[in-house]
């Protein structure tokens, strides 16, 4: 297999959702709920892709995002950045803190498979 | 800050007022005098006075300081009053 | 009908009477009733306490044995109540601009609040009061006696220890009853006040009874009663010129000095103008005191046997003429001569002992950590209730020990002497601004020695302290130390003596060591502010402090005045530099304030140390030694003035600057407030959409999965609906669109509604209630109460981060207002942060609990909506809100 995806998010009910879809469709994904320390989980799991929320306790996203893109192991990682709070100011801010892709919650389930597709093949 | 020098004489009724808190710090001097008087009526030669007489006459001096210092404690102006105010400094005690 | 067993049943309702009066007037004083409580009047006749059994009984004594001379004691004060425009009206401005609280407290304010000097003077009060209090319970046992030995009834005489002992025990009781109600001795006793002018009218009238008697029913008139004085051996004029002035100048000096006096005159004075009266009827009381006393030592001496004792006449000539109801008139008047004395010296030295020397000694001994965290309210008032059995019960030993003698009989003008020591200190501290510490220290200490070894210890007798030889040929024999004729004044009064070489000495001392020491900054201060008390009547000495100690002082003045009066006094303060909530700034003139507040309780020395050990040490500001180093009163005002524009400035500055900080702070809650709602929307619909898609597109789904994933869809549905209903209600609530359900119901069961939809206690959280406290009526809109109190008890719930988290609801009535405190015993809440907790979506942690931290924003306008208010209150452990709601019909208009 090999086909890794790690989902930082805390909202449960969304973890759920997106391990199914991800799941059917061949993806193993591991999930982690907060931000003190997901750049260990990161390392640990050695993922193909994170999939990463903006609002975690502990910690925010873009301050991981941040350190993933310092540190030389994981600066060509890509990451996929979730927000739900839709303002364009956090999309730039996303993009320049070096996010592969952005979506905004609410997402559709096609769209999330896609955008991860695309962002292993590339 | 120059010191405002106010006017040279002072209205009737203020100065009226002044005057009247001179006279209340009179007052116990006058008492003091008055009290003394009768140790003078005891010269060694002569007779001594008697205690009746002394005694009328310490009463009599008593029921006349208490009559001036009710007419005057009324008069005199309370504490807010702008005339007392302007006395202290004048006398610049301290 | 027996006398004696008719005298106990009258003196018996007497005292009843008494502590109805004093029980009726601080009742009707507390309810706001009785403003004839204070009138001149009562000011006047409170007063009369200077008049105790030794004038009552011994004036006549005094008048049998040596003629007129008996009425320096009275011309004195007359003097210095019609002079009262010089010394009197200063001490009562002082007593009230700095709440002093004794005279001890006023001497040591003055010279830069130093404890020495109000120990000294504490200690010399006590030394010069307990022999005057042994006085009076002589007197009153001794004219107990004189009834039981003209009683033919009583076969057994009643023990004299056990009438003293009963009498002090009354008295000790009497006095804490009424003299310690309040912590505050700026608040005045009415009580106590009160039943002393009563007795003040009974022992006047009880000797114009026995005068009247006297000269219209024993002599036929006036010209008889002349006749005989004439006749008698007291008829020649024969006063020494320098008694009848030295003891003139000595009562003065008295009055002004004594402490009971000065609690009467200065502490309890309730209105200035008040002097106006006392200033002429105080000296016509004190001339009808003294108007018989002459006829009736004339008459006695003529009518009684010769070895009978003169001090008893008042009472004994009426017994032996068959008159018993007058008799016993006039035992009450001695009576009540005594008790009001033994019961206003208790207050004033009680106060001093607690104040000056177990108060300081305790804050010492436990350290700076009592002044925050001690209950020193309740430790003051037990000292001050120890302190009056203590003062009593000195004086009842005092009599016990020094059995009851002539040596007794002699110590009102030894007492007299020994508190006239404070006469230089207290004139030179209010008239002369180069009077210092040290000088007032070497001043008192020198007087007190000379007047101990001249006076005091002779009085005893040869023996008792001063062997024979020493008062013969002097200390180590050297003749110019004899006691009674120091530096070779041989041939003197021993009174007049004593009494010139301690004033001597003393008034030498002071002005020489005040003139040749120099001041500390806080002395010159205090000594400008005291000598020119009419020109600005604030007092010196300022602080500096930063804002966090601001919630330090608010806990220890908590602890000193109680919690209402303290949280009231900080945001009176608050509210005048314009700052809303209980923590004004620390500035000068609030410590200056709060300084005054709390030695109105402690006194001066003391609340000036318990400042200093929160704020950290004075520190006089440049402005502060300008004021001082310049002589002239027109700077001070000038610089007051600039004071008073710069702190108007300051004060706009501030609310400019606090509109300004709350508007970007606003704006940026906006922005929060937008994002915000939108991430709270979101969040929900993420998985509605998610799980609606994987419901509909995923096929082969099992029967578990779809009825899970529609349960989720559910779920977020209501949370959302739930959070849309709560952002509905804060805007009909902010708009005013609101419909109030007013129904009546008690507040115990709307907190036991909100208590029950909380979730109780469960999961090992305590909720501390008072159900006793909650049984108040309410006419409000329950619902939206109990909305406001599941909110913070759910609040509690969540964010309380102690290990066993305690919640404790206390609800009181005050001012016609409910007040609902919840505190809990968690770390609280940072101040920083309290101007923020009510906005909109300010979560103070930034933890993600559930709630979109709307509660308090809606807490807030249900609680205007129903006409009161929801406050954070610092000061407390973990983090507390005050619910405040008027009691009655008044509510907010729709």
């Amino acid at each position: 297999m090999g086909k890794t995806v790690l989902l930082i998010e805390d909202e449960p009910n969304i973890i759920e959702a997106v391990s199914f879809i991800l799941s059917r469709d061949g993806w193993q994904v591991k999930t982690h709920s907060n931000g003190h320390d997901a750049m260990e989980a990161i390392r640990r799991t050695a993922p193909q892709l994170v999939i990463l929320d903006v609002m975690l306790p502990g910690r925010s996203g873009f301050d991981i995002l941040g350190e993933m893109r310092a540190d030389d192991a994981l600066a060509e990682m890509p990451v996929l950045m979730l927000t739900a709070r839709g303002q364009t100011k956090d999309r730039e801010f996303a993009e320049r803190a070096g996010a592969s892709r952005f979506m905004t919650k609410p997402f559709s389930n096609a769209d999330v498979l896609d955008a991860v597709r695309g962002l292993v093949e590339s | 800050m120059s010191r405002d020098p106010g006017p040279v004489f002072l209205a009737r009724r203020t100065y009226r007022r002044r005057r009247l808190t001179d006279a209340a710090r009179m007052l116990p001097l006058l008492g003091v005098v008055l009290f003394c008087i009768p140790l003078l009526w005891r010269s060694p030669e002569a007779e001594p006075a008697r205690t009746t007489t002394v005694m009328l006459y310490v009463f009599g001096v008593w029921a006349g300081l208490v009559a001036l210092s009710a007419v005057i404690s009324a008069r005199l102006p309370g504490h807010d009053d702008p005339a007392v105010r302007k006395d202290r400094s004048d006398a610049g005690d301290g | 009908m027996p006398t004696l067993n008719l005298l106990v049943v009258f003196c018996l309702l007497y005292v009843v009477l008494l502590f109805a009066v004093a029980f009726g007037a601080d009742r009707a004083a507390r309810r706001g009733r009785g403003r004839w409580l204070r009138s001149p009047v009562v000011y006047t006749l409170s007063l009369s306490i200077y008049c105790t059994a030794w004038t009552f009984y011994g004036a006549v004594g005094f008048a049998a044995r040596s003629g007129l001379e008996y009425l320096t004691i009275y011309i004195g004060p007359t003097l210095v109540m019609i002079g009262w425009w010089w010394a009197l009206r200063k001490m009562v401005r002082l007593g009230r601009s700095q709440r002093i609280t004794s005279v001890a407290d006023l001497i040591s304010s003055r010279f830069g609040k130093s404890n020495l000097l109000a120990i000294i003077v504490t200690l010399l009060a006590v030394i010069g009061t307990t022999p005057y209090i042994a006085l009076q319970l002589q007197s009153v046992t001794l004219s107990f006696a004189t009834f039981a030995e003209l009683d033919p009834t009583t076969a057994t005489q009643p023990s004299r220890q056990s009438t003293a002992l009963l009498v002090a025990l009354g008295l000790a009781l009497f006095t804490i009853l009424f003299g310690t109600r309040n912590l505050d001795a700026n608040e005045r006793h009415h009580g106590v006040v009160m039943a002393i002018a009563l007795e003040a009218i009974v022992k006047l009238f009880a000797l114009l009874a026995v005068g009247v008697f006297v000269v219209w029913g024993l002599t036929d008139g006036i010209a008889d009663t002349m006749a005989r004085i004439d006749a008698s051996n007291i008829a020649a004029w024969q006063v020494s010129g320098s008694r009848w002035i030295g003891l003139s100048l000595l009562s003065a000096a008295a009055f002004l000095c004594l402490p009971r006096m000065f609690q009467v005159m200065v502490v309890e004075n309730e209105d200035e103008s008040h002097l106006r009266t006392a200033a002429w009827a105080f000296p016509a009381y004190l001339m009808l005191m003294s108007l018989f006393v002459v006829p009736i030592a004339a008459v006695g001496l003529d009518l009684l046997p010769a070895d009978a004792n003169p001090d008893l006449f008042v009472l004994s000539l009426p017994l032996t003429q068959g008159q018993e109801g007058l008799a016993i008139l006039s035992f009450l008047g001695g009576f009540s001569s005594a008790t009001s004395m033994v019961i206003v010296a208790a207050i004033a030295l009680s106060t001093m002992v607690s104040n000056h020397i177990v108060m300081p000694i305790w804050l010492w001994a436990t350290g700076g950590s009592a002044v925050v965290s001690g209950d020193l309210r309740s430790v003051a008032l037990l000292t001050r209730r120890l302190s009056i059995a203590g003062v009593v019960l000195l004086g009842y030993l005092y009599y016990r020990l020094s059995g009851g003698g002539a040596a007794l009989a002699a110590i009102g003008l030894v007492s007299f002497a020994g508190v006239a020591q404070f006469l230089p200190a207290l004139l030179g501290g209010l008239f002369w601004r180069g009077a210092t510490r040290n000088g007032a220290v070497t001043g008192l200490a020198l007087g007190f020695v000379v007047w101990l070894y001249s006076m005091f210890l002779p009085s005893f007798g040869p023996t008792v302290f001063l062997p024979q030889h020493v008062l013969d040929s002097g200390l180590f024999g050297m003749a110019w130390l004899r006691p009674q004729a120091l530096f070779g004044a041989d041939g003197m009064d021993p009174v007049v003596h004593a009494v010139m070489w301690s004033m001597l000495f003393n008034t030498g001392a002071f002005v020489v060591v005040s003139l040749i020491t120099f001041p500390k900054p806080i002395e010159r201060l205090q000594g400008a502010q005291f000598v020119n008390v009419f020109e600005h009547s604030n007092t010196g000495g300022s602080w500096r402090a930063g804002k966090g100690e601001t919630e330090d002082l608010l806990i220890m003045a908590q602890r000193i005045m109680g919690a209402p009066q303290a949280q009231k006094l900080f945001s009176d303060a608050a509210r005048r530099q314009g700052i809303a909530g209980y923590l004004p700034d620390p500035t000068p003139d609030f410590l200056r304030e709060l300084e005054r507040e709390l030695s109105g309780s402690v006194g001066a020395a003391t609340a000036h140390a318990m400042i200093s050990q929160i704020v950290g040490g004075t520190s006089v500001s440049v402005e502060d030694l300008m004021a001082v180093a310049d002589e002239t009163a027109q700077i001070m005002e000038y610089s007051s003035r600039l004071e008073a524009k710069s702190a108007e400035q300051a004060r706009t500055a501030r609310q400019l600057r606090e509109a300004n900080e709350k508007l970007t702070q606003l704006s940026l809650q906006k922005d929060a407030f937008l994002s915000q709602v939108s991430h709270e929307l979101r969040t929900p619909m993420t998985s509605i959409r998610s799980f609606s898609e994987i419901l509909r597109d995923t096929e082969g789904l099992g029967a578990d999965e779809q009825s899970k994933y529609s349960s989720i869809i559910h779920d977020e549905a209501v949370r959302l609906t739930r959070l849309l209903d709560d952002l509905l209600d804060l805007s009909v609530l902010e708009s005013g669109r609101v419909n109030l359900n007013i129904q009546h119901g008690t507040l115990a069961g709307m907190l036991d509604r909100a208590v029950d939809a909380t979730g109780g206690e469960a999961g090992g959280f305590r909720i501390q209630r008072n159900r006793a406290a909650e049984n108040i009526a309410l006419t409000t809109d329950p619902e939206r109460l109990a909305q406001v109190f599941i909110n913070l008890i759910s609040n509690a719930r969540k964010y309380c981060d102690a290990e066993t988290p305690v919640l404790t609801i206390s609800a009181a009535e005050r001012d016609g207002q409910l007040v609902v405190d919840f505190s809990d015993n968690g770390s609280g809440i940072p101040a920083d942060q309290h101007a923020m907790i009510f906005e909109k979506f300010s979560r103070v942690r930034q933890t993600r609990v559930a709630g979109a931290g709307l509660g308090l924003a809606i807490c807030r306008e249900i609680m205007a909506r129903l006409g009161g208010s929801i406050t954070y209150l610092p000061g407390q452990r973990g983090a507390a809100f005050r619910v405040i709601l008027p009691l009655g019909e008044q509510m907010a208009a729709q």
